[in-house]
């Protein structure tokens, strides 16, 4: 099956999709309406559509119009015409029988016959095919807490030199990305529109810094809008290209737990941080771990998951350091401890025994060497904005 | 129409109640330091804090820490409020609290009607203006305030005549962290949510806002426990914000300004004297974006302020931290 653009020489990645896998990437593109409309309610598993075959994939969705339209696309399909268009959104297409298509991924009862990719390219399906990978998952609507502890764990296996892959949505994915962003590690996303196609609009200078530091995946060709089910297809790429697969914050119900389905089914790790015992939006999270998802509270414990405890550490723990808080007499530790926990200044006065001016003069301290921010409303949270 | 016709009780007038005390309020260390430097600079203030933290209560006790009305501000409360109909015509012998509901229309807070009448921010002269739910007001009411508190004082035009109100209060405002209002543990509004609900209070009012302070829910112990540890009561916050008002009074001698939250940039400038760590700590935060030039001159107020109630004559650098611990940052898109 080596037709049109042919399987390409390492080091080349460009037209690294054949004939017969472009026509289905873009087959999928065309009846993307289609199948949103065919999934309705149970556009929480597009598997059993996408592991049809074209024909009946056709035959399975299309009405007599679209069906003419769609067998018309299949006849008169040219794989120039269609490599030109990935080529002028500035993507690439790797089908599955390229070299570079990521092993792991192959593992997936219904893998994505071509995946449309922008970014740093080359590296980024070398990093894949070499290295670990671990996937970041969680709500959307993240708590400051979640929010805190994406970023966290984003930069601590960025800095263990293992690649964050999450879904750039907001909330736990996008503070997963910018952790590894910051510690000049390699994100890759994977997104449920085309790779150059900005969803939500919000993330758009997220969007614009992975594809440069890093790679953007996605199974819809470029220009594609997002679908409700391009989502969960999503997620079952993001569970198939990594070892594990973490939820930082999940409710009951949430998109993230399908992709700790599929990561199960797949029998890879399935891990969750978690939430504050009665915290509606941490409650499929917490569940994860009643039934027996590993514990994760810090980057070491998803290091011990991959390869056994304590067989590899942070690399970078000198830089985790350098943003903590200014030496001083320990009230700092009091005082984050207290607003970490969700008090508030009272609960920071009485945890240190300080006075309420005293408190606040130091929390101004605190934020001018960067270990805090302040929200509009003066709620503080650790870290910079 | 806002004020009340007619001489009938009025829940607004402060000298029908008995003396609220500020010791009856458990805890809330955060909100009672800021009550006071509020009080003895004339600083307006934006407490938050869930539903049934003590906000309300807190803003009650304003009056009883503020000074003692003098007699000629005894006479124009007074004067105002018998234009209003209010108070039987005897004089005054407590500070205003006047506090609006939210539904309250723009003529009905800054005053207005054919036969223009004095609206909240008038009945509230001398006093306390205290707006519960804050971002729940309308857009116009809360645009219609903007100008009362710069100038401290209201000018109505009908037609060919046109009347002038004074409005001289201290604003005191309340609002829940997030929309939805509830404690951390139910809360599932999101980053996005809460983002909205903090923008919808940027622009109008937040500028005219010199602190913000947070007000939590006491633990349940210590309201089931009778005993209230070491609270102080408002006699003795009052006795610091008289000392405080006194310092300011005498350095503002011969000044449009009666206090510090009522300097403008140039008197404030030229009256708050910082030392060399204090300076270079504001020229970096300015550097950095942290604080806006607006920004600034409201610190240097408040730090003024913070100062005069531990009886400095110059501010030091613990009393200008302080007063950046209060202040709002400027509100900005979800940062990603």
């Amino acid at each position: 099956m080596t037709g049109g653009g042919g399987a390409g020489s390492p080091g080349q990645v460009e037209g690294s999709a054949c004939e017969h896998c472009l026509r289905r990437g873009m087959l999928i593109g065309l009846l993307a309406a289609r199948i949103a409309d065919e999934l309705g309610s149970a556009r929480r598993n597009p598997s059993a559509v996408l592991a049809l075959d074209d024909e009946r994939l056709v035959a399975a969705l299309a009405g007599a119009d679209k069906r003419h339209e769609a067998q018309r696309f299949l006849a008169t399909f040219e794989a120039a015409e269609a490599e030109a268009r990935v080529l002028a959104a500035g993507a690439t297409a790797v089908c599955r029988h390229s070299i570079f298509y990521p092993t792991r991924l192959l593992q997936l009862p219904d893998p994505p016959a071509v995946l449309f990719t922008k970014g740093q390219v080359e590296r980024g399906f070398a990093t894949l095919a070499r290295g670990s990978a671990v996937a970041l998952v969680g709500s959307r609507q993240a708590s400051p807490y979640a929010l805190d502890m994406a970023r966290e764990l984003g930069h601590g296996l960025a800095a263990a030199g293992i690649t964050v892959v999450s879904g750039l949505a907001l909330g736990v994915d996008a503070s997963s990305h910018v952790g590894a962003l910051e510690a000049s590690g390699f994100p890759v996303a994977v997104l449920g529109a085309g790779p150059d196609v900005v969803y939500p609009r919000a993330n758009v200078r997220l969007h614009e810094r992975i594809e440069a530091k890093g790679l953007l995946i996605s199974e819809l060709p470029p220009g594609q809008r997002p679908f409700r089910w391009s989502f969960p297809a999503r997620n079952r790429i993001m569970a198939g290209l990594c070892e594990a697969t973490i939820v930082v914050e999940a409710a009951e119900g949430s998109g993230s737990l399908i992709t700790t389905d599929f990561a199960q089914d797949l029998g890879r790790v399935v891990g969750a941080v978690p939430g504050p015992g009665g915290w509606a939006r941490a409650r499929g999270s917490n569940a994860l771990l009643r039934s027996g998802a590993a514990v994760i509270t810090r980057t070491e414990d998803v290091l011990d998951e991959l390869s056994g405890i304590g067989v590899r550490r942070k690399v970078h723990d000198e830089e985790d350091d350098e943003g903590s808080p200014a030496e001083g007499g320990g009230s700092e530790h009091a005082v984050l401890d207290a607003l970490t926990s969700g008090g508030g200044v009272d609960a920071a006065c009485q945890a240190t025994g300080l006075g309420a001016a005293e408190v606040r003069a130091l929390l101004a301290r605190m934020e001018d060497s960067g270990c805090l921010h302040r929200d509009v409303l003066g709620g503080y949270a650790r870290g910079s904005p | 129409m806002g004020p009340r016709a007619g001489g009938g009780p009025d829940p607004g007038h402060a000298a029908t109640r008995r003396q609220l005390d500020l010791a009856e309020v458990r805890g809330q260390p955060d909100a009672k330091r800021a009550l006071e430097i509020a009080a003895a600079g004339g600083h307006n203030l934006l407490m938050v804090g869930p539903p049934g933290a003590g906000k309300t209560m807190l803003a009650r006790r304003m009056p009883g820490i503020l000074p003692p009305p003098s007699f000629s501000e005894a006479l124009d409360i007074t004067r105002v409020h018998s234009v209003a109909g209010l108070g039987g015509g005897a004089l005054a012998t407590e500070r205003p609290f006047r506090s609006p509901h939210h539904t309250i229309s723009p003529q009905g807070l800054v005053g207005g009607g054919a036969r223009p009448r004095p609206g909240e921010v008038t009945l509230a002269h001398r006093g306390v203006l205290f707006l519960d739910e804050l971002p729940e007001f309308s857009r116009p009411a809360l645009e219609a305030l903007r100008q009362p508190l710069e100038d401290g004082r209201v000018d109505i035009v009908r037609g060919q005549q046109s009347v002038s109100f004074p409005a001289r209060a201290v604003l005191v405002a309340a609002c829940n962290p997030c929309p939805c209002g509830k404690a951390a543990s139910a809360c599932r509004c999101g980053e996005l949510d809460r983002a909205r609900y903090q923008r919808r209070l940027s622009g109008p009012l937040l500028d005219r806002i010199d602190m913000v302070c947070q007000v939590s829910a006491p633990p349940a112990a210590q309201l089931v426990d009778g005993r209230n540890p070491a609270a102080e009561s408002s006699s003795g916050v009052r006795r610091r914000v008289i000392a405080a008002r006194a310092a300011q009074a005498a350095r503002l001698e011969g000044q449009t300004a009666a206090c510090n939250g009522e300097m403008d940039t140039a008197t404030a400038r030229r009256h708050v004297r910082v030392g060399k760590g204090s300076r270079r700590r504001l020229i970096r935060s300015l550097e950095s974006g942290a604080l806006s030039g607006r920004g600034h001159d409201r610190v240097l107020r408040l730090a003024r302020t913070i100062a005069d109630l531990g009886g400095r004559e110059r501010v030091v650098e613990a009393d200008l931290d302080e007063a950046l611990g209060y202040r709002l940052v400027s509100p900005e898109l979800v940062a990603v």
